[in-house]
């Protein structure tokens, strides 16, 4: 049986696409048979942080509106045999997701997968309905900043009373914190929210902390989902959150400012 | 302010605006997560009861709070109106 994950935050920019490609690429790293689709439909970039965008032919819409079959439109990972992602449409109409179409694509998807990541657009309107509707799972990804937080409440509110699940009675959609952007030098020093501030206000469980990293953009810049960079203390991170995903216990790390040695703290300067 | 007042305001500050942050956020939340809950109407209601109580005594806008409660198979909806002390009283 297969699981669908909604990558989401209500706020922009916080790290929803960059989160959703790792979590993709790290489900299929673990073996299983993922599909990662874009909803953000007008603003496609999933397809660039994950380095396939001169491949794309046919997209979401045109599987919807049935101009082409889900096979064509599926783009395959070089790097991963089990991952497939589907883009979002660049067509400016904003109605083009149908809830109908959108299920019935879902359901398709199913059938060929394990998991299916839905990488939701930004704010709470019908894309990001539309990609939180079916989901099992939501991942929140959510910066340690007071707007991100505020807007963090407001889509698990929406998780709880908007999904199909909630819909139809069934058990709710199980939430995960995906705190990013985190730099223990602030949090240390009072100017950032500490994972334990936003845990207690949001009361979610926290699947993971993904620190603020030069890692990051180098990886979007190269169309590497950074869970790939191995080196990478934002990819280990990421690694980290989809073991616990999967069931693993492991401990928190990056949480601390990092000891830095005599040396270091010479000529190191920040 | 002596020198020891300087230094617990100063301590104060570099304390840093994270805690301010964290106050902040638990009032909003806790505001919005408690109109989520309610019913849709609810803002209204508060607001046609506001203007008949006006009719009648001066309050301040936050004067009359509306709450449903959950009680295992029921709701009970909650209307509390703080009125003013004597003085402040029009008639």
């Amino acid at each position: 049986m297969s699981r669908i994950i909604v990558v989401t935050s209500g706020k922009g920019g916080v790290g929803k696409t960059t989160t959703a490609a790792s979590l993709a690429a790290g489900l299929a790293q673990s073996g299983y048979r993922t599909a990662v689709v874009d909803f953000d439909v007008g603003l496609r970039n999933l397809d660039l942080v994950m380095g396939c965008e001169r491949r794309v032919v046919f997209d979401f819409v045109n599987v919807i509106n049935e101009d082409a079959r889900l096979n064509q439109a599926l783009i395959k990972d070089k790097r991963l045999d089990n991952l497939a992602l589907l883009p979002a449409s660049q067509t400016r109409d904003k109605d083009a997701l149908t809830a109908e179409g959108v299920e019935r694509v879902i359901e398709e998807l199913r059938a060929e997968f394990d998991y299916i990541v839905c990488d939701s657009p930004a704010g709470i309107e019908r894309g990001a309905n539309l990609a939180a509707y079916h989901a099992d799972d939501a991942v929140v990804v959510t910066n340690p900043e007071v707007s991100s937080v505020r807007d963090s409440d407001r889509v698990l509110g929406l998780l709880a009373s908007r999904t199909r699940r909630a819909e139809q009675g069934e058990p709710p959609v199980r939430e995960h914190l995906l705190l990013s952007r985190y730099d223990p030098q602030r949090v240390k020093k009072g100017d950032m929210l500490s994972v334990e501030d936003v845990r207690e206000i949001l009361a979610v469980n926290l699947l993971g902390v993904i620190p603020e990293s030069k890692a990051v953009l180098n990886a979007s810049n190269a169309g590497v989902p950074v869970i790939l960079e191995d080196d990478a203390d934002a990819g280990q991170a990421y690694s980290d959150a989809v073991a616990r995903y999967l069931g693993e216990q492991r401990p928190h790390r990056f949480l601390e400012v990092e000891r830095k040695g005599l040396l270091g703290r010479m000529f190191g300067g920040q | 302010m002596g020198i020891a007042d300087y230094f617990r305001e100063r301590r104060k500050q570099q304390r840093g605006s994270a805690s301010v942050a964290k106050e902040r956020l638990q009032i909003i939340v806790s505001h919005e997560r408690s109109q989520r809950d309610g019913p849709d109407y609810l803002p209204m209601l508060r607001e046609e009861l506001l203007q008949v109580v006006r009719r009648y005594v001066t309050v301040d806008p936050d004067a009359v709070k509306v709450e449903v409660d959950r009680q295992e198979d029921h709701e009970v909806l909650e209307l509390n109106i703080t009125l003013p002390e004597e003085a402040e009283r029009v008639r």
